[in-house]
């Protein structure tokens, strides 16, 4: 992978709205954000809605997320431009989330709604109709996702790599600044994991930093690319955000997202936790 | 407590200012509140915090842990920022004008 093949420009977008099998989907934790105005001709995914499982915590089914991209009128031949508020947070997970279903043809707009909005581009509210497809997915690809007995034997020996912010990290909050604080799990992180916030790979205006940037950031946080690493931060979006800028952006091979994070790893009965900034 | 400092604060049901500490204001351009702008904590190393983006009316609001924070605003009628220092818990409000 590379930048070319992962992400789009603004500009790129703007010029390519009507473009024949591109569909631009706008992926947000606030839903509302799409209906006030959206990328003219996209259309609209819930992370939580549709693409959680509404009885387990754990992702539609292979079966389920067939019918949900059949039902928003995307084909298997159709690339798909992602884009959201939150620093792109969201479009970052459904990117993950598509790749691991088995869709290739996923891109991520860059800078995301916050660019776009900033620009001044034109924004739209009405809602496309595209008529159904017949989409098939592949079995999950279970190189790109961690679960939770793999990340504990991942202590010491892989990087684990904590995207949450320092309070977040040494367990001063439990979610992060702009969100209630009310989860009753306990603070702190995985014992050995480098502490690299998601926002130091973006820019102000959401959009990533450049390659040369990104390199220079994980490598002196520590990050030890002969070995494999996994990513979370404390439900897995922001993430995917990271997985993205190091498997997508840097091309690094064995990177992998822990979509349970640190609200099922801090309410895991037995397992060790570190507290403080990790640096002492 | 009945009353909360602010009745614009609009906190959510829960938040107890006994225990938390919040950061709230409004982004303004000119005196007039700026809907939409694109709203940043930083701390006190100017490292990126948290972001929201202000209400129709132009509020913001951050849960923050004690400290010093920037509060960053981005939007179409330019940019700005103003500083807050927390103390402990409790409401802290603070306006950040753009330009």
């Amino acid at each position: 992978m590379s930048r070319q093949d992962a992400l789009v420009s603004a500009d790129w977008a703007e010029q390519n709205l009507d473009a024949p099998n591109t569909v631009f989907v706008e992926v947000d934790e606030d839903t509302t954000a799409y209906d006030g105005g959206h990328i003219p001709g996209a259309v609209k995914l819930d992370w939580k809605t549709e693409l959680q499982d509404p009885v387990r915590r754990d992702f539609v089914d292979k079966a389920g997320f067939e019918k949900l991209l059949s039902s928003k009128g995307i084909a298997n031949d159709d690339t798909v431009i992602l884009y959201g508020g939150n620093n792109n947070w969201f479009a970052a997970y459904a990117y993950w989330y598509f790749k691991l279903y088995g869709h290739q043809a996923v891109k991520l707009l860059d800078g995301g709604r916050k660019k776009w909005e900033l620009d001044g581009r034109k924004l739209d509210t009405e809602v496309p109709q595209r008529p159904a497809t017949q989409f098939t997915a592949q079995e999950q690809d279970s190189s790109i996702r961690a679960f939770r007995d793999e990340v504990v034997n991942a202590i010491g020996t892989k990087n684990l790599v904590d995207v949450r912010s320092p309070d977040e990290f040494s367990g001063k909050l439990l979610a992060p600044a702009h969100l209630p604080q009310e989860q009753a799990q306990r603070g702190g992180h995985i014992p050995s994991a480098l502490n690299v916030p998601w926002s130091k790979a973006a820019n102000e205006d959401g959009t990533f930093k450049s390659d040369d940037e990104l390199r220079k950031l994980y490598s002196e946080q520590g990050l030890d690319s002969s070995r494999p690493t996994i990513a979370y931060c404390r439900i897995g979006e922001r993430s995917s955000h990271t997985w993205f800028a190091l498997h997508e952006l840097l091309g690094e091979t064995d990177v992998k997202n822990y979509d349970g994070s640190w609200t099922e790893y801090g309410s895991l009965v037995g397992v060790p936790v570190e507290t403080g900034d990790g640096k002492s | 407590m009945c009353s909360a400092p602010d009745q614009n604060a609009d906190l959510p049901a829960g938040t107890d200012l006994s225990k938390e500490s919040v950061v709230v204001g409004k982004v303004t351009s000119r005196g007039s509140p700026v809907g939409g702008a694109y709203v940043r904590l930083l701390d006190g190393t100017g490292e990126f915090t948290a972001e929201v983006v202000s209400s129709a009316s132009g509020d913001y609001r951050f849960f923050a842990a004690p400290g010093t924070w920037t509060v960053r605003a981005l939007s179409r009628s330019g940019n700005g920022q103003s500083e807050v220092a927390v103390g402990g818990p409790g409401l802290f409000t603070t306006e950040v004008a753009v330009a």
